[in-house]
């Protein structure tokens, strides 16, 4: 043989191991390390699948009243009962997913919007603009929340969109305060001065530099503004100022016909109440996990040297 | 101090001036006017130029909004449009009503919050610390009238019994009084002593990793003198903070506590003014607000030159 070299033919056993998708490795580790985390997760999807479908899972309409079925206790036919004019209870509670993640979903949007306009330019623009701006905004906050919201949804009129614009009116103002003292660490950098030292303009700078590395602060903000939203939504609708009947909110439901019969049908509070608290809890968990893992001071460790 | 503290009410006069303004605008923008409901409703005047030259609706309303504020000086809130009672002495009956509400709410938000709170930094990952953060995770999303109807709701199922909806004046019955007040503070309260237990509980993880904690440690002091002494003085400020913040969110709790539990205060008040478009009563309570929540805002920053000797005004 003139060529001493041989090629060795890999045995066919030696296959490519079987690979799990990166991104099924980051949702494992994050189920393993946040369990809370994933629990909240698992409730967030479940309430979106049932805003989407709702026409799909609800066997009947949110205002079909069925003949002869006032105030029933669950049952297998109707799991939640039936309310005072004979709806059934699990399928308004599932068309008021709808206006749990559309108000929720709609005005986190709008709220980080304003929020990251107003924090960012006041933080990159500083001087007395950021003096003036940062006043209004304390003004803002120490007003009662609740107080403000009412006044204002008096003035514009009940209704979906009104809901949403004032809740984010309401809402920017202190996620804005965040995102600018995320902007402001952000621009101690070096590479913000680095990039105007190589001449980048004002707009580059911000939109290159500045807001990605401010990103991870919004989106914690964001999801944990999500569960605030869904218990102002349900809070006002429960006073009677959100969404009107007959759409269900779930606030709506508890407060109308849901309370003044919740001695002879409990079912009807309890369970537009259980759904409130189990979104929120959802919510709330999932942003905490979120939170706890892109924010490396806040994992455990340390503590007590003794003991 | 004292310079500090005339030079912080003379700030808050320009804010409080633009906060009238807001809150005298505010209610003004609800659509449908007020003449007209009152028209309709009650035969007040002949027609709607002679009740509005009554009330004094016509004139323009920068110089409405003067007057208003020229009023105020004098200590005058002005009269409900409707009932014809003084603002103020409304406003006076039903103060008392909301304040012991809130006071009790905070002083549970307190009192479960930042001990439970400490114990779960100190004996952090234990089993105490796993059920307070619990419990306070669904503290936080259990809306304070989900938990109100629950609790009227369950010993009404169980045991027939119903808390009691009549108001007892404190001067029928003054134990009473109190009593019906406790059951709305805990359930307004708990949201709140969730917030700051979780709060205290992560400031006091983050002190406790100080050098000087270690130091103590060293020195052979006793945990209770390490963690109340030398940790928690410089972890409650932010908590402090907090618990400032947390007033107004208590008096905008208190609205929808005093609905469920019928209690006579000025969230009920609220409420019914709106829906009425009551402007001086809308007005005088947003007011009353906002002084409230200005003066906690001077208290809390006392409050750190009291805690914090650093801090010196």
């Amino acid at each position: 043989m003139a060529n001493s070299v041989q090629t060795v033919r890999l045995p066919q056993t030696l296959r490519r191991p079987l690979r799990v998708p990166r991104f099924l490795v980051a949702v494992l580790r994050f189920c393993r390390r946040k369990p809370l985390g994933a629990i909240g997760a698992v409730l967030v999807v479940g309430l979106i699948v049932m805003a989407v479908f709702a026409d799909r899972i609800a066997p009947y309409s949110y205002d079909e009243s069925v003949p002869g079925s006032r105030m029933k206790p669950p049952s297998a036919r109707f799991w939640m009962g039936t309310d005072n004019i004979g709806r059934d209870m699990w399928s308004r509670v599932v068309y008021g997913a709808r206006i749990s993640v559309t108000v929720g979903f709609a005005t986190v949007a709008l709220t980080t919007v304003f929020a990251t306009i107003i924090g960012v330019s006041s933080a990159y623009l500083g001087g007395a603009y950021d003096i003036v701006v940062q006043r209004v905004v304390d003004a803002w906050m120490s007003f009662p929340a609740l107080v403000i919201i009412l006044s204002m949804l008096a003035a514009l009129g009940p209704g979906l969109l009104n809901l949403i614009l004032a809740l984010s009116i309401l809402g920017a103002a202190g996620t804005s305060r965040v995102i600018r003292g995320a902007a402001l660490s952000t621009m101690q950098n070096p590479y913000v001065e680095a990039a105007r030292a190589l001449g980048s303009g004002h707009a580059r700078i911000i939109f290159c530099h500045v807001l990605p590395n401010v990103t991870a602060t919004i989106i914690i903000l964001a999801t944990i503004g999500l569960g605030t939203v869904i218990l102002a939504e349900s809070a006002l609708s429960f006073l009677g100022f959100g969404i009107p009947p007959p759409y269900p909110s779930w606030g709506g439901m508890l407060a109308g016909s849901g309370r003044s019969f919740m001695y002879y049908a409990p079912w009807m509070a309890m369970f537009p109440g259980a759904a409130i608290s189990l979104a929120v809890f959802g919510f709330n968990m999932f942003g905490d996990a979120l939170r706890d893992l892109l924010d490396p001071r806040l994992r455990s460790g340390g503590g007590r040297p003794i003991g | 101090m004292r310079t500090y503290v005339l030079r912080r009410l003379l700030i808050a006069v320009p804010s409080l001036l633009i906060a009238s303004l807001i809150v005298f605008t505010l209610p003004r923008l609800i659509p449908g006017d007020v003449v007209q409901l009152m028209l309709e409703e009650k035969a007040y005047g002949k027609d709607l130029e002679d009740l509005r030259a009554k009330l004094g609706l016509n004139r323009p309303i920068p110089v409405q909004y003067l007057e208003w504020l020229g009023r105020i000086a004098r200590g005058d809130l002005g009269e409900s449009l409707w009932t014809r009672q003084q603002v103020l002495g409304e406003l006076a009956r039903r103060l008392p009503v909301t304040l012991t509400l809130g006071v009790m709410a905070i002083a549970v938000a307190i009192l479960i919050g930042i001990p439970i709170g400490i114990l779960s930094a100190v004996r952090q990952d234990g089993v105490l610390d796993f059920f307070a953060r619990s419990a306070a995770i669904l503290g936080l999303s259990i809306p304070a009238f989900v938990t109100a109807i629950v609790v009227i709701l369950l010993p009404a199922i169980w045991w027939g019994w119903t808390p009691q909806v009549r108001f007892t004046e404190l001067s029928k019955d003054p134990a009473a009084h109190l009593l019906q007040f406790v059951l709305p503070a805990i359930i307004l309260g708990i949201a709140s002593a969730a917030g700051l237990m979780r709060l205290t509980r992560g400031m006091l993880l983050e002190v406790l990793r100080q050098d000087y904690v270690r130091t103590a440690w060293a020195k052979g002091l006793r945990e209770r003198v390490v963690v109340l002494k030398h940790s928690l003085k410089n972890a409650i400020i932010p908590v402090v903070t907090i618990l400032g913040l947390q007033v107004a969110q208590i008096a905008g709790g208190a609205v929808i506590i005093e609905q469920i539990f019928g209690l006579p205060g000025m969230g009920q008040f609220l409420v019914e003014a709106i829906v009425q478009r009551d402007y001086p009563v809308i007005q005088g309570i947003n007011l009353l607000l906002v002084v409230i929540i200005v003066s906690t805002n001077l208290l809390v920053d006392l409050a750190y030159a009291v805690i914090d000797p650093r801090i010196r005004y």
